[in-house]
């Protein structure tokens, strides 16, 4: 493909840098990138690989837009409000960036779908946005069992984590924390309160790290976890190893099938 | 000086920063490595810039004429980068 004048224009600030140019804004706008969940990861950090010109972003998720999510949820409008989040999201990007082609899948990834949405359009990176533990090792399970390269994150209150798994490279997110913990022994940021930027901080950097891999620079944070406290305003970045009894990712897993696991039946209302 | 045989050629007169250096790296990445593209640019600020950028992205500028006409032509040779 070669570059129309109005994306040389708009990508120009990428073309300029040594480590994308002109072959790594192609990269990028031939890349696809599922995002799951539409919230307060999925939010920025869809409208950040949408600005970047990733070609095609996949929309995961059930939700309809509340005025409760608008306080960190940025991709989705007061007007939005009672609309489903996949489709509130596809309008702001299509608005954002015409080069963007978002698929959406209006529905909850569970054990039965989530490797079909994966492979839909052999999507080169995952992010996961979603806000409870059943869906983290699931997505964990189906990108670690389909060799897909995925951001972890997670954010409540002040604090936020992330890390990346990298097929075959580990650790993955089941090797740090073997299974989910009891429902209701975690608060969600919905009982908890999560302060509206943290989504915005982590989430921008699951979509750097979803750019970074598509590019090939750099360092990710594979074998990493690193952590944010705004209050303290500070990170930290944790090594970690593989855990070679990991249920999922060692040489002898114990799972060889995806789980459904227990949702804290609050959870299972809209929010 | 104008014999240097190059092996694509842009004009950048048109544009302003940062454009100018956007469309000559992409034109450059279009060739090979240790080929020779030839980019006409404006006096001023194109060419007090986009020559030092490409030096600094690991290209060799070969030469820089001045056409006399508030243009210059430099001759670059793309580096292995």
């Amino acid at each position: 493909m070669s570059f129309t004048n109005e994306q040389l224009e708009r990508y120009s600030r990428h073309i300029i840098l040594k480590e994308v140019g002109a072959k790594g804004q192609k990269k990028l706008l031939e890349s696809k990138v599922l995002i799951i969940g539409t919230g307060g990861l999925g939010a920025p950090a869809a409208m950040f690989l949408a600005a970047a010109g990733v070609g095609t972003i996949g929309l995961v998720d059930f939700d309809v837009v509340e005025l409760s999510n608008l306080q960190r949820q940025i991709i989705h409008l007061t007007k939005d409000t009672g609309k489903h989040k996949v489709l509130s999201g596809k309008e702001t990007i299509n608005e954002m960036n015409p080069d963007v082609n978002v698929v959406t899948y209006k529905e909850w990834v569970s054990s039965s779908n989530i490797i079909d949405i994966i492979k839909d359009q052999d999507y080169d990176f995952v992010i996961d946005g979603t806000d409870n533990f059943p869906a983290k090792f699931l997505i964990n399970d189906a990108c670690v069992l389909s060799k897909k390269p995925f951001s972890h994150a997670g954010i409540i209150r002040f604090q936020g984590q992330t890390m990346t798994y990298l097929p075959d490279k580990g650790p993955c997110y089941r090797c740090i924390f073997q299974s989910p913990p009891p429902p209701d022994a975690v608060p969600t940021c919905k009982k908890a309160g999560v302060l509206g930027v943290m989504g915005g901080i982590i989430g921008t950097i699951q979509a750097t790290e979803a750019i970074k891999y598509v590019l090939g620079v750099g360092d990710l944070l594979n074998g990493y976890f690193l952590t944010y406290d705004a209050l303290k305003m500070e990170f930290r970045k944790v090594k970690l190893s593989s855990n070679k009894n990991c249920g999922v990712c060692s040489e002898n897993p114990t799972l060889t099938g995806l789980i459904d696991y227990e949702q804290p039946q609050c959870e299972l209302k809209g929010n | 000086m104008s014999e240097i045989k190059s092996d694509a050629y842009i004009d950048i007169t048109d544009v302003v920063c940062p454009m100018t250096f956007v469309k000559t790296k992409v034109a450059i990445e279009d060739i090979e490595n240790g080929q020779v593209l030839e980019v006409k640019m404006n006096e001023g600020e194109p060419v007090l810039n986009v020559p030092r950028s490409l030096k600094e992205e690991g290209h060799k500028v070969i030469s820089v004429e001045n056409n006399g006409d508030r243009t210059f032509t430099v001759w670059v040779k793309k580096g292995d980068i």
